[in-house]
């Protein structure tokens, strides 16, 4: 079965656009993909029909807000395969649960002489809070290289594994380059050796099919926003026992079951970790965009996203002066590049003047380019809505750059 | 429909691929390093200024895109044997032409060829890129001590 793509592209109405008469070309979809109308229609329903404060009312707008909110965490569950909802907690995104593990369970179990072992393609939200956590309890930071086609070099992160290392840090799938990690065989490393694994899938979760049983990882983060949700919103699952030995990240409402002003007893898991309002609408909108996901079938998009991959990156070995960064044996929907005389931020400028919106930079990822001693790439990255005929307007795009700087 | 040649004109594009008083002034006496967060362009500044107060020479190194190298190219070339009180009231105009109004002719008699990059004004987020030069050459000035940034 093939995906339908035209009834895809007619679910998402801000696709229907020009941009500078021209029709709107995405490709900006790893640093945030669209967003169909039933997750749009999820947000508006909920505000327009049920909005109310979660757990704490006996009204009926509560129960039923309270009710689309859990809802939207069983559905969380069920898509990435973990055991329980007491496993699933809400956050802001990626960013902020790799933060409430760095700070949770890394400050209760990373000391001096520790280390913490992570990967040259991971993106800032996964390098920063380890770096923050290092200083502060004297712990080190160890860096797992990467070949030049953009691969993490096995051996080499093997070699860095030990039993000083109480945390691995890996990417799933890179934002920057597109290269799909061997997760099973790191987790199994890492844990030969006594080592916790988290997992960076902010931008795994649209492309691939997760399951964080079968990988047995201890942690695993991503963002609703990278797969059809809204902003503001992601989650961290973490297994079960690692969530009841931690300390709660933040305090406030919502997190604890008793308080008197000698002592506070926390929640239960999963609003141990979860102070405060939550993004009430958010999460129902992350439910809707797992709905949609799962409807639409996370392996139709997979293999439709990869059929663009190739046929993109046919056309960029044809294509004169342009040279690809990252080019994984293993990898999905991001092409990044370089065209020799035109630097990458121009060719954002020419490109959106063209209706093509691409990613020109460094992608969150400034060790990447590093790496391949650039200043910056342009990116095109791939959704279940994009099809060949887009592809060619991006190379036609790119023909004028060059022209323009011929 | 602005037209992409308004922003990337011949003048710009020349000046892109060959940069005017591009490299390192060996005997400079202030000099000063300019980035923008944004895209990672990097500038350094070198200035010889003389006790009159004159600009004798300038020079500049850098990773950038077209419009920040080409900026550079062209200020560095606009300094030269002009005063550091002449080249406060141009950097005044030139920020002045890089976010007026678009109904707004640029000043050519004042501008002179600064007034090609006045085309940024109709790509807002390309103007930190022609200004970057601009504040580094503030930061040289005054011997700062981090870098110029375009925030
Ligand atoms: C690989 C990767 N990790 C983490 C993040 C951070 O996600 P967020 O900004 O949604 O917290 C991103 C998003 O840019 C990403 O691509």
């Amino acid at each position: 079965m093939m995906l339908n793509v035209e009834n895809i592209r007619s679910q998402f109405p801000i696709l229907q656009q020009q941009i500078y008469n021209k029709p709107l070309v995405y490709l900006d979809n790893a640093a945030t993909t669209q967003k169909p109308q039933s997750v749009i229609d999820a947000l508006c329903g909920y505000y327009t029909h049920d909005n109310a404060n979660v757990h704490r009312g006996v009204h009926m707008l509560s129960e039923r807000a309270t009710a689309a909110y859990e809802s939207a965490r069983d559905k969380i569950r069920a898509l990435i395969n973990a055991a329980s909802t007491r496993e699933i907690v809400f956050t802001r995104g990626a960013t902020e649960a790799i933060n409430l593990v760095a700070s949770s369970w890394g400050e209760t179990n990373i000391g001096a002489g520790d280390e913490v072992l992570i990967s040259e393609m991971e993106h800032h939200s996964d390098i920063v809070p380890w770096q923050m956590l290092c200083e502060r309890n004297g712990a080190k930071l160890v860096v797992a290289p990467i070949n030049d086609a953009g691969e993490l070099m096995f051996d080499a992160f093997e070699a860095k594994l030990s039993e000083r290392t109480r945390l691995v840090g890996m990417v799933h799938l890179s934002n920057a380059l597109g290269t799909i990690n061997p997760v099973s065989d790191i987790i199994a490393k890492a844990h030969a050796v006594g080592a916790k694994v988290l997992l960076d899938g902010a931008q795994a979760v649209a492309h691939l099919n997760i399951d964080v049983q079968a990988l047995d990882c201890d942690f695993y983060v991503t963002s609703a926003h990278k797969m059809y949700g809204p902003t503001g919103i992601g989650v961290l699952y973490a297994k079960e026992a690692l969530l009841e030995s931690m300390p709660p990240y933040q305090g406030g409402g919502d997190m604890i079951s008793m308080v008197t002003f000698e002592k506070t007893q926390y929640n239960d898991l999963p609003y141990k970790f979860e102070a405060g309002t939550p993004n009430i609408a958010g999460a129902i909108g992350f439910g809707a965009a797992v709905d949609w996901l799962c409807e639409t079938g996370v392996e139709l998009i997979a293999a439709h996203e990869q059929r663009l991959l190739v046929y993109a990156t046919e056309e960029a070995l044809k294509f004169e002066g342009l040279t690809l960064i990252g080019t994984a044996e293993n990898k999905a929907t991001v092409l990044s590049f370089t065209i020799d005389g035109v630097h990458p931020h121009d060719l954002g400028t020419i490109l959106d003047r063209e209706g093509v919106a691409i990613r020109a930079g460094h992608h969150c990822a400034m060790p990447v380019m590093q790496h391949f001693g650039l200043p910056a790439t342009a990116r095109a990255s791939f959704a279940a809505y994009n099809t060949e005929t887009e592809i060619d307007v991006l190379f036609a795009a790119l023909k004028k750059a060059q022209e323009i700087f011929a | 429909m602005f037209d992409l040649r308004d922003l990337y004109q011949q003048v710009i594009v020349d000046h892109n691929k060959s940069p005017r008083n591009f490299g390192k002034l060996d005997d400079c006496n202030h000099q000063a390093d300019g980035y923008n967060p944004l895209c990672g362009d990097k500038l350094h500044i070198y200035l010889r200024i003389n006790d009159a107060g004159t600009i004798e020479d300038v020079s500049f190194e850098g990773d950038g895109c077209a419009i920040s190298v080409a900026s550079a190219s062209l200020m560095t070339d606009a300094l030269k044997g002009k005063t550091v009180q002449e080249s406060q009231i141009m950097f005044e105009q030139f920020q002045h032409m890089a976010t007026s109004d678009l109904s707004e002719s640029p000043d050519e008699k004042k501008l002179g060829k600064l007034a090609v990059l006045a085309g940024v004004r109709e790509f807002p987020s390309r103007i930190k890129c022609a200004t970057l030069c601009w504040h580094t050459l503030q930061a040289a000035i005054n011997d700062a001590a981090s870098p110029a940034k375009t925030e």
